[in-house]
């Protein structure tokens, strides 16, 4: 198999992720979105981990699983923070979330 | 060889067509869904890279753990559960461009960097072998020696996040 073929697939993940971050107003799928650049990043560091040889591959392993318990905590956090803006705005539309904008 | 392209072909189509779905249904709980497909094709995935271990925690935290949680999130966010318009902004035509650019760049630079370079090929290895290289035994190994103190950082980083969504979350 080309390493190619798992790079260019986990591009592909990555931009259809950045797009849903772009595109999309719900707060939830805003996160989704994340989740999938995270994936993407995963797919990454194996297969650049298995291209080099075992012990590459074993650390690439290592970084995944770190990778995916911080998008564990990332989540709980995230979801948190869209649960208290829905709570104080009954929204969870981030284009209606703009204290902040100048 | 020919399974492993064939299965890659399978599992990276279906992750493609859900990951699609997820960025462009008009039903919050179906995007959710779509998710579990990506994640699960992606957890095949790991399987065919030989990181079975990986796979296993991607089933059982994204899976068992991240999904359900969104769910929850969408439940407790919804007044209905169903389709419903607006779920996209007026710059989703941007959006679309910014992805295929970048989508563009990236994989201009990815064939030009890695050209047709193979994975070395495990094929002809024995299974003990192969798990005593690259198998859970291995991961456990550098876990808890080269990377045992970023190990424990991300459980402090585990454990202030819950305090931090408790804190978030609750009502006083």
């Amino acid at each position: 198999m080309l390493v190619n073929q798992f790079l260019i697939l986990g591009a592909v993940l990555f931009c259809i992720g950045v797009y849903g971050v772009l595109a999309r107003r719900n707060g939830v799928l805003v996160l989704m979105s994340i989740e999938l650049i995270l994936n993407a990043v995963n797919i990454n560091l194996i297969a650049l981990g298995a291209l080099q040889g075992p012990e590459a591959a074993v650390t690439g392993q290592v970084f995944s699983l770190f990778v995916i318990t911080i998008a564990a905590a990332e989540v709980g956090v995230g979801l948190a923070i869209v649960l208290l803006i829905y709570r104080n705005r009954t929204t969870v539309d981030l284009d209606e979330v703009d204290l902040m904008k100048g | 060889m020919l399974a492993q392209n064939l299965s890659f072909a399978v599992l990276a189509t279906v992750a493609t067509v859900a990951a699609l779905r997820v960025v462009s249904t008009r039903n919050v709980v179906h995007a959710a869904l779509y998710l579990v497909v990506v994640l699960a094709s992606v957890g095949a995935l790991y399987v065919l890279l030989a990181a079975e271990f990986v796979a296993a925690v991607q089933i059982l935290i994204y899976i068992g753990a991240i999904v359900v949680l969104f769910l929850f999130g969408i439940m407790l966010t919804r007044p209905t559960i169903g389709s419903e318009h607006g779920l996209d902004n007026d710059q989703r035509w941007m959006a679309g461009v910014t992805g295929l650019l970048l989508l563009g760049l990236l994989s201009f630079v990815l064939v030009d960097g890695f050209g047709d370079r193979q994975l070395p090929r495990l094929d002809g290895m024995s299974r003990e072998a192969l798990t005593a290289e690259r198998g859970t035994a291995a991961v456990a190994d550098s876990i808890f020696s080269t990377y045992l103190v970023p190990f424990e950082a991300v459980s402090i980083l585990l454990l202030a996040a819950l305090v931090g969504a408790i804190v978030l979350a609750r009502r006083d």
